[in-house]
């Protein structure tokens, strides 16, 4: 039995998700996204909450208290692989573990209560208080609570308003987030940030340690982080954000409001970044060293990219050659990540076949489809239904995306490379690019497909 | 002897969750019933957190809809929402069964299900699959009482009169797929036809086929839980499963099925316990290849009893795992020092009560627990060794214990899903991977350890 050549088990799609799939070159239309769920459609799509919550667990020494029934704070427990150079505080899940007499009665007493707890035991520099679906229906006020707390045990109590349901987009999360730190870091009466020539790294989650080795690289520059968002933060470090004179923005799905934000309050400008592929960490970091306009740090800064490129090169080359004209499949979260990996993927000469994201926008859907050869699908929101159907009907030999992606490409036969947010692996800048090319490759040509290829009883 | 019972003040806070919600259960029993698909009712993140558990533990695809409620149906009512999804789900999956679980949110609502279904189905000209809806919000129980309440709700939906036949009831609790594999291996060495349910045995672990599919083949057949009430007895390995969610006990109610309950057969004494009652109800021994095997176990347990005994256990997970573990830790010299549940659970204790008669030392019991009440009282008790799911990993990061994996969810290392503990052949083979944990840590250290011993007074000395 040859499992590439298996016909798609009867496969209904949906009707209403035709306008969510579009074929490029062949559509004329623009895809259909940034809408609510399909119900039933099984998106692959989380909520607000979880939105919220994977844009501030990074912030190290914070506590993060999850009001609401004990589930939400179970399904998120250390659920990044963001690292911490000091504290280790963000690892743990705090929860109300609201019961049936605090949804009858409310829960804001229990909240307060948990919060006396938790100070007396950490004194934590700050806490993050996330309202739940069940918090949100019956109304407890989490900002009052939050308020009185923070004025009662002289720390920071902040509110994120993050009930699961006001939408299944993790986008109107990442909103609740950007208010959240904006309420954080905004100066209190008499503060005073003093303006540095640091910057802030937004949208960039420290995840097996990138935002180090962005941080190694601008240091080799002469260029200091001031503070990243939320990456290996401490709750002191965000607070000194106002005085950065510039925002870089790397996962701009989550982050691109708070830039704005931060601009318009602190007049600090911002530029989208990424350092996913060694072609785009040495656009980046021109573009950075263009914005500090100083021939020390541009000097430096092409003597960095012309070493690390010709250092990586070779191993790049020997991975290119193994990949070459093999076909991959691109579904993750936000469309900033889908257009590096497509850069990343063409740059191993490997042809882009399916490329989908949860929550891009139409701009961001007209910038991938340009990107793709004719014929190549897109896909917003999709489900498990129509990623079995594409990743047969075209012939995928790899697939980029999550968790709940991996185990399905298994399932067919097709490798898999986790760039999901609690990947273990650095995939950023040079290394990084290395580190990707080796795992594509392992994925995509490991020993194990010829057996699960070939059938029952040898070839 | 320490007292038994919860140290300290009650705290409220739950710091690192050791259970996970109750629609999370119902999903697991579901995928055990063939042909059927769950829907979760409530806001989309449910459903895509439950479904990431559960791929990270099985390795599977597990398809889970969402009715994906938000702002605007949490303030009008999510019906329309349901049916829609019920109608999608449909058109996409073609269940025979659908499995409609609640959330916390849904039920906040205020959410008449059963009106919703009941019109629902009325509208259907050309058919409808069975829909099957259970009550499971977050703030009400755990996965545990999740899974119990969806079992029952299975049977109670299908179960019929039923002609007297021979196959006997098998109700198991939440257990691995290689688990209930085992339990139907026994069975059918002893000769005896059975109904096992739920079944997930094959829909949550398959042999690659190079396909996926939606609604994967295996599972307890409608028809088989329908003759239910025929059956001459059921046995439930449901020691600790609470009366009002017990399916076992609602066969006996409703229909006057015999409701045989017994442990999980972990450890030498609940196999044979198991092996007894198979032997008197089937009228014949055990053959060849059962004895066999608890001859290996014996053989297995005397050459490992002294490793054994340096075991200091911090056993944790859902109540009828935690209970199987105790036995399987006390019959072999391991101390258990700490036996926790993040289940609220009447039972427990009562049933682990006679086997701490004669040990040393008395455990610590703790109910409704979190991580941070688990570690503190097994460090307290000076633990050497973690017994449960994935949660404990910070046994291992913070202080060097090792977590011996068993339980749900194991989503930190691969084979969740074909972890045996049952049997005899489970039991050794459970007990092997503990000895070797424990011979694994004294060989990193013995050497360093008791050169420090033997030269203390010098150390002493030099400081």
């Amino acid at each position: 039995m040859d499992t590439s050549s298996i016909t798609p088990e009867e496969t209904a799609c949906i009707s209403e998700r035709e306008d969510s799939i579009r074929t490029a070159g062949k559509s004329k239309t623009a895809i259909h996204c940034a809408d609510d769920s399909l119900a039933g459609s099984v998106s692959q799509r989380a909520c607000v909450f979880c939105g919220a919550r994977v844009v501030l667990n990074p912030v190290t020494d914070a506590v993060h208290l999850v009001h609401g029934p004990i589930g939400c704070a179970a399904y998120t427990w250390d659920i990044r692989g963001s690292l911490s150079g000091v504290s280790e505080m963000y690892r743990n899940s705090f929860s109300t573990d609201m019961k049936e007499r605090d949804v009858v009665f409310g829960g804001e007493k229990k909240l307060t209560a948990c919060i006396d707890e938790i100070v007396e035991k950490y004194h934590p520099p700050a806490i993050f208080v996330y309202a739940t679906c069940v918090t949100g229906m019956i109304g407890d006020d989490i900002v009052a609570v939050c308020k009185e707390a923070a004025r009662h045990h002289r720390i920071e109590v902040i509110p994120v308003e993050s009930s699961g349901f006001i939408s299944g987009n993790k986008v109107v999360g990442y909103r609740a987030a950007a208010l959240a730190l904006l309420r954080l870091i905004t100066p209190k009466d008499g503060e005073q940030v003093e303006k540095t020539q640091k910057l802030n790294f937004l949208g960039e989650y420290n995840l097996s340690g990138e935002m180090w080795l962005a941080r190694r690289y601008l240091a080799e520059m002469g260029i200091e982080i001031n503070v990243a968002f939320t990456g290996d933060a401490t709750v002191a470090a965000l607070k000194q954000a106002p005085g950065a004179c510039l925002n870089l923005v790397q996962c701009t799905g989550s982050m691109h409001w708070m830039a704005q934000q931060l601009e318009k309050q602190f007049s600090i400008p911002f530029m989208d970044v990424n350092f996913f592929g060694a072609g785009n960490t040495a656009e980046s970091l021109r573009k950075i060293a263009r914005f500090y306009d100083d021939p020390v740090i541009t000097e430096r800064t092409e003597r960095l990219i012309e070493r690390e490129t010709a250092r990586i090169a070779p191993a790049i080359e020997r991975y290119r050659q193994k990949l070459a004209r093999k076909r991959a499949a691109i579904y993750v979260g936000g469309a900033y990540k889908a257009v590096a990996l497509i850069r990343q993927l063409r740059e191993l000469g490997m042809e882009i076949v399916l490329t989908g994201t949860q929550t891009g926008k139409t701009e961001e859907y007209a910038t991938i489809t340009g990107l793709l050869d004719d014929g190549a699908i897109v896909v917003d929101d999709t489900n498990p239904a129509e990623i079995e159907r594409f990743l047969l009907e075209k012939k995928v030999d790899v697939m980029a995306g999550g968790v709940k992606e991996r185990v399905l490409a298994y399932k067919l036969g097709v490798g898999f490379v986790d760039h999901n947010h609690d990947r273990k692996e650095c995939l950023a800048g040079f290394d990084g690019a290395v580190n990707f090319a080796r795992e594509v490759y392992v994925s995509t040509c490991s020993p194990v497909w010829k057996y699960c290829r070939t059938p029952a009883g040898g070839a | 002897m320490a007292p038994a019972g919860n140290p300290g003040t009650v705290r409220l806070v739950n710091e690192n969750q050791c259970q996970h919600c109750m629609p999370l259960g119902g999903i697991i029993a579901f995928r055990g019933i063939a042909g059927a698909m769950t829907l979760v009712h409530g806001s989309q993140g449910c459903s895509t957190y439950m479904r990431l558990t559960c791929v990270n533990h099985f390795n599977e695809p597990v398809d889970i809809a969402s009715s994906s409620l938000n702002e605007k149906q949490t303030i009008h009512g999510g019906e329309a929402n349901l049916k829609k999804a019920l109608d999608n789900v449909r058109r996409v999956y073609a269940p025979s069964i659908i499995g409609v679980l609640t959330t916390c949110l849904a039920e906040t609502m205020g959410e008449d299900l059963d009106r919703i279904i009941r019109d629902y189905r009325n509208g259907q000209e050309n058919g409808c699959p069975d829909i099957i809806a259970v009550p499971t919000p977050s703030y009400s129980g755990s996965h545990t009482e999740g899974y119990w309440a969806a079992t029952r709700a299975v049977i109670a939906h299908y179960a019929r009169p039923s002609a007297p036949h021979r196959r006997i009831g098998v109700i198991v609790p939440h257990i691995s797929p290689a688990d209930i594999r085992e339990i139907r291996r026994i069975f059918t060495l002893m000769g005896l036809e059975c109904t096992i349910i739920p079944d997930y045995s094959l829909t949550l672990d398959r042999p690659f086929a190079g396909k996926y599919r939606k609604i994967p083949e295996g599972g307890t057949r409608p028809d088989e839980i329908a003759a239910l009430p025929g059956a001459p007895l059921a046995i439930q390995f449901g020691a600790t499963c609470p009366d009002t969610l017990s399916p076992g006990l609602w066969l006996e109610q409703e229909y006057g099925v015999p409701l045989v309950t017994l442990p999980l057969p972990v450890g030498i004494e609940a196999a044979d316990q198991l092996l007894a009652f198979l032997e008197k109800v089937s009228g014949h021994s055990r053959p060849e290849a059962l004895a066999n095997e608890r001859g290996w176990l014996l053989d297995g347990m005397a050459d490992a009893h002294k490793f054994n005994a340096e075991g200091r256990a911090v056993i944790y997970g859902e109540p009828e795992l935690a209970y199987a573990l105790t036995r399987a830790c006390t019959e072999n010299g391991i101390a258990p020092v700490v036996i926790a549940t993040g289940t609220r659970t009447s039972r427990l204790f009562a049933c682990i009560e006679p086997l701490l008669a004669g040990l040393d030392e008395r455990p610590v019991l703790l109910e409704e627990a979190d991580f941070a009440a688990i570690e503190a009282v097994a460090i307290r008790a000076g633990a050497n060794i973690a017994i449960g799911h994935s949660g404990g990993k910070f046994f291992t990061e913070r202080h060097g214990i090792p977590v011996v994996r068993t339980g749900f969810p194991v989503h930190d290392r691969v084979g969740g899903q074909r972890i045996l503990t049952a049997g005899y052949a489970g039991t050794l083979a459970f007990l092997d991977r503990i000895t070797n944990t424990l011979l694994e840590e004294k060989h990193k250290s013995y050497r360093r350890l008791r050169y420090e011993e033997t030269n203390r007074t010098e150390i002493m000395e030099g400081i």
